[in-house]
């Protein structure tokens, strides 16, 4: 099932399947709009899904702001003994995760399907 | 030879800046020979440090003055680099006591000081007699923070500048 999008907070879709929810962000994730992401990312967690799978494919550029996030988010979901999973990185931002060590504690994959399964 | 143009940026603490500084800095990156790598480096460093202005010395007020330089440098052995200071009249932290977090649990904040001074090859900060904060940082093309990036700072990389001056 496809959700309604919102411009303003990077994220572009959300599907919900049964095993997983599935959003994609498009856009820069920084200081500007890290606030309103923070917020949709936590209202789809408020929903616990099993997995909350984010697609980074249309994301270029992400800052420590943008990882303080996911952290957030990944303290939430694993509060309830979900799973976040990323998919879709490029080199950019695969490096910032690698940068502050998220790289060792985030579950990132190299396809949707992988990260559906993970 | 063309000389080195130095390039100053004056914005206000608004975090809708941040996208326009970065559009620049990649622009004179490319200019001055960086790779995609070192570009996204010196682009994340300046990005943070401006984040942490706006954050912390101005505690989120978005009218308040930063201002950024850029210069084309070159490295003892010749490699391209590009020297950067972000000047702020924000509050003053003693810049011994400005440091990156552990990164051995996971929760957000601090990180910013720590991708610092992990990316760039010379950082310090001080405190101007007339108030604010003075970062002034150096990144050359192809260094030890080039191959490692995503690895730990260099020991002794902060006050790289001062040292190097002697």
């Amino acid at each position: 099932m496809k959700m309604a999008t919102n411009t303003n907070n990077l994220v572009k879709e959300i599907r919900k399947a049964p095993e997983a929810t599935i959003v994609s962000l498009g856009g820069d994730v920084d200081l500007h709009h890290s606030p309103a992401l923070h917020a949709a990312l936590v209202e789809v967690a408020g929903e616990r899904p099993r997995r909350l799978v984010l697609d980074m494919s249309g994301v270029p550029y992400i800052d420590s702001s943008g990882v303080g996030t996911f952290v957030e988010v990944f303290r939430r979901v694993t509060a309830y003994k979900g799973k976040m999973v990323f998919f879709g990185l490029n080199d950019r931002v695969r490096s910032v995760f690698e940068i502050t060590k998220l790289d060792k504690f985030f579950v990132i994959c190299q396809s949707e399907e992988q990260a559906t399964q993970a | 030879m063309t000389p080195s143009v130095p390039i100053e940026l004056n914005i206000t603490s608004s975090a809708k800046c941040l996208a326009v500084v970065r559009g620049a800095v990649e622009k004179m990156a490319d200019v001055e020979g960086f790779g995609e790598m070192d570009s996204h480096a010196l682009t994340l460093a300046i990005d943070e440090a401006l984040a942490n202005v706006i954050e912390h010395g101005y505690e989120g007020k978005d009218d308040q003055p930063i201002s950024i330089t850029l210069l084309p440098v070159k490295s003892a052995d010749g490699r391209p680099g590009i020297s950067v200071t972000v000047r702020d009249k924000g509050r003053q932290v003693a810049p011994e006591k400005i440091k990156g977090r552990p990164l051995d649990e996971v929760r957000p904040g601090g990180l910013g000081v720590h991708i610092i001074k992990s990316v760039m090859d010379e950082v310090e900060y001080s405190c101007p007699p007339d108030g604010g904060m003075l970062l002034s940082m150096v990144k050359y093309v192809g260094g030890d923070t080039s191959a490692t990036f995503g690895g730990e700072p260099k020991e002794g990389q902060a006050g790289g500048l001062a040292q190097k001056g002697e």
